[in-house]
């Protein structure tokens, strides 16, 4: 077995085999068994949400309704945002924290091995429970990701009420995975390491913990208030009784908001470690890149509102919240520029990973713009609750988050493992990737602006082209990540034995491991100077 | 598997069944809570099972590291690390009641009047004309559906005095914390017995309050918003005071079988403390917004 472990005996029986396999992975308390755990969550969830996707695809393929029910349409596109958001990428974030922040800081595991197994355990058994209301009666939750009330207090299906139980799960597991990940950080690093050293994924993972822990329990507390208004008779989002629906949207998007950054920034480290191994140069401006990171998870918890702009709030908050928004786009502007800066003038070279995260800096670059559009009030009255938001953050979510994310994937798979990926399939994947997600969504932004609304099984004549087109690449795109799961599989074991230091230009702890690294990363702490 | 781990440095506990345990007993817990909201016979069962579970592993979890604590491979780090958890688990706490209190005021400050026809009265005309702002809101927008409470208990009564009983708690468990730094371990006990009635009677008191509210001033879950935000910020307190008496609980039962006897050696006891004093400032703030002011 890898990563030290001492190998089970060959001579092992069948099922006494599969049992030491089951407790080896449910009673993990190591971090990279629990890192691989993620990770591997993060894979299957991302094929279930995308097979939710490419029926939302197939079904606005052409005008009217092929396959689905409307309502069916409706359960589709909340269940593909919800396991999408909670199933796939926020536990890719966490896989990799798992893997990455022992080996970066000079650990040997996790500070709270067992409650990271937990945070772990919760997901699957939150992402079960999630995934099983597709199959009760009177169908899945049917009102968006957003859950809006009263569509989800007064009109959900039976349903809703383990919706909210596998959030109240996954908010836990949040929780707890941002406990351990503040506290390793905190209490684990290596002498000599100190803040102003910290690999830059390690700052951005800190700020996203304290982001979690900042918004998770808001989210369980608007969660809970649904499951009163709905079983017990009170009044929060019923104006019937003195309490306001906008009141659900104010503590959603409380969470909601900093969710998105929560998201971002572990993209944001990765890319801030890949960026500067392929152009052979220390990342430019470390100071600033750490001080927007902090800058952006404060920034990031007072501009919930804009998502609200139609929900005739006082002008006076619009215009507060509008300014405020566009504010973001300053640190996140300092990252961008830093980026690029990093490359100028390295002597870069294109392997798979460096692919994936230029095209990111495109590609998130260009959904920023998005959003400091989606910023301007006014403006927001036309593209609200069309397919141009949509656009937007699956430009911010898809083409940027999930990009970085195979990066961090290509980039630290020989770490991890011991073996190269294959290169050639790595360029496939990516040039497949990069156009036909750029053909999936780019047409959306058109469709938007034409006035296509969000959420709709059909659609008027006038959008059946960019539509054809949208879907088009949505199935290319789908088929193409198959080529990574390939990719990884096999190169597993067919893969080139990886030196220790992988690549010529990387820096940090972790490269002065072994690879794959022992199975506890630092028995005795390396010294930093 | 791999045996636990011990350098000068760091200890890295065993694998452990606690936390997947602990994972199938919260999945048992919600689902069968699910099927009693919707009426499946099985559902108090399930959930029972969930419950049982749950406490099995509290007991066994707990009991480990306990028991790890005990016989000496905790180091430093490991005690720091606790301490930063639990204030971070403090701070998700926190935060959560945080969340309900600004519901609570954006009810107050900002739903409530705009029901009643400010910053745009065409609201109030086309819903309900007739409803007036007020706060605490007795008459509903719609009182057919929602019949509003009929009368408010005063908050110089029974809230004032559970606010002493908590605040008094808070000095009887700081009591206890000083007397076990300086090795007194009597006074330990006092401390904690004291602290344990403060809090068992807080609870008693808050018992027959929400008895009261509900059979003769209808301050019900059913009574509009000021009954919703009255039980879900009172409730959700009160549920931690309860936990709180059961980790105090917990710290006498350790105390007695002579834990905590090494010089510096009562994390537990300092963890459980600071939850405590976090509950009281919790407490003193709805006294302060929700019942009297």
């Amino acid at each position: 077995m890898a990563n030290g472990v001492p190998a089970a005996a060959g001579q092992q029986s069948v099922p006494r085999r599969v049992i030491s396999f089951i407790t080896r992975w449910t009673t993990a308390t190591n971090h990279k068994d629990i890192g691989t755990l993620y990770l591997c969550t993060a894979l299957l969830n991302l094929f279930v949400g995308g097979t939710l996707a490419l029926c939302i695809r197939a079904e606005l393929f052409v005008p009217g309704l092929q396959f689905v029910e409307p309502n069916f349409f409706n359960t589709l596109t909340t269940m593909h945002g919800l396991i999408m958001l909670f199933g796939f990428i926020m536990p890719v974030a966490v896989g990799f924290a798992n893997w990455l922040i022992p080996m970066m800081i000079g650990a040997p595991d996790m500070a709270l091995p067992r409650l990271n197994n937990m945070s772990f355990w919760l997901l699957p058994s939150a992402t079960i429970m999630l995934i099983s209301t597709l199959f009760m009666d009177g169908g899945a939750p049917n009102f968006g990701w957003t859950m809006y009330a009263p569509l989800s207090t007064t009109y959900g299906p039976p349903s809703t009420d383990y919706m909210i139980f596998a959030v109240h799960m996954l908010g836990l597991s949040s929780i707890m995975g941002s406990i351990n990940i503040i506290t390793t950080i905190f209490t684990m690093r290596a002498p000599g390491m100190t803040w102003m050293k910290l690999p830059v994924f390690v700052w951005t993972w800190l700020v996203t913990a304290f982001l979690l822990i900042g918004i998770m329990p808001v989210l369980a507390g608007a969660v809970t208030m649904m499951l009163f208004d709905r079983n017990f008779g009170t009044s929060f989002f019923d104006a019937a009784g003195g309490g306001d629906p906008l009141l659900f949207q104010h503590i959603f998007w409380f969470f909601g908001h900093p969710e998105v950054y929560v998201l971002a920034l572990p993209a944001f480290g990765i890319i801030s470690q890949v960026i500067p191994t392929f152009s052979r140069k220390p990342l430019f401006g470390y100071r600033t890149m750490v001080a927007a990171t902090i800058l952006i998870g404060i920034l990031s918890y007072i501009v919930w509102a804009h998502h609200m702009f139609t929900s005739g709030m006082p002008y006076g908050a619009q215009l507060y919240f509008m300014l405020a928004t566009m504010l973001i786009a300053v640190p996140t502007g300092m990252k961008v520029f830093n980026w690029i800066t990093t490359m100028f003038r390295g002597s870069i070279s294109f392997e798979t990973p460096m692919l994936f995260s230029i095209a990111f800096v495109f590609m998130f670059t260009f959904a920023g713009c998005t959003g400091v559009m989606l910023a301007v009030a006014p403006a927001d009255f036309q593209y609200h609750d069309s397919y141009f938001v949509v656009a937007h953050f699956h430009y911010v979510l898809v083409n940027g988050l999930t990009f970085a994310f195979i990066a961090g994937a290509y980039y630290w798979y020989p770490k991890f493992w011991g073996r190269m990926y294959n290169e050639r399939l790595g360029k496939w994947h990516f040039w497949l990737s990069t156009i036909s997600v750029n053909v999936l969504f780019f047409p959306q932004h058109f469709l938007g602006l034409a006035g296509m609304p969000r959420r709709i099984p059909d659609y008027a004549l006038q959008f059946v082209d960019f539509n054809f087109i949208s879907s088009c690449g949505a199935f290319v795109f789908g088929f193409s990540q198959l080529i990574f799961v390939y990719n990884m599989i096999t190169s597993r074991r067919r893969g080139e034995p990886a030196s220790d230091r992988v690549w010529e230009g990387a820096e940090g702890l972790e490269w002065t491991l072994s690879s794959p690294p022992p199975h506890h990363s630092f028995q005795t702490p390396p010294k930093v100077d | 598997m791999s045996e636990p781990t011990r350098t000068d440095k760091y200890y890295i506990p065993a694998p452990s069944h606690w936390p997947i345990l602990c994972c199938i007993a919260l999945f048992t817990f919600f689902a069968g809570i699910g099927r009693w909201l919707h009426e499946l016979p099985s559902g108090p069962w399930v959930w029972l099972c969930g419950v049982a579970l749950l406490i099995v592993v509290l007991f066994g979890w707990f009991g480990t590291v306990i028991s790890e604590n005990l016989s000496g491979v905790y180091n430093e780090q490991v005690g720091r690390s606790f301490r930063s958890g639990m204030k971070l688990l403090i701070l998700s706490e926190i935060v959560f009641f945080a969340g309900f209190f600004g519901g609570y005021f954006f009810i107050r400050l900002w739903g409530i009047p705009m029901l009643g026809g400010e910053v745009h009265p065409i609201t109030s005309v086309m819903l309900w004309p007739d409803f007036t702002a007020q706060w605490p809101l007795l008459t509903n927008p719609d009182n057919g559906r929602f019949l509003g409470a009929t009368n408010l208990g005063s908050p110089w009564g029974i809230p004032l005095v559970n606010t002493l009983l908590l605040l008094t708690s808070s000095f009887t468990l700081t009591f206890a914390h000083r007397a076990m730094a300086q090795g007194h371990s009597a006074s330990v006990k006092v401390g904690l017995i004291i602290t344990i009635l403060l809090g068992a009677s807080f609870l008693g008191l808050q018992a027959h309050e929400y008895i009261d509210d509900y059979e003769r001033n209808n301050v019900t879950l059913n009574a509009g918003i000021y009954g919703s935000v009255f039980y879900l910020l009172t409730g959700f307190h009160g549920f931690h005071v309860l936990v709180g008496v059961i980790m105090i609980t917990t710290m006498l039962g350790r105390a007695l079988k002579g834990h905590f006897s090494r010089p510096g050696d009562h994390f537990a006891l300092e963890g459980v403390a600071w939850y405590w004093h976090f509950v009281d400032v919790v407490w003193v703030l709805l006294f302060v917004f929700v019942y009297w002011l």
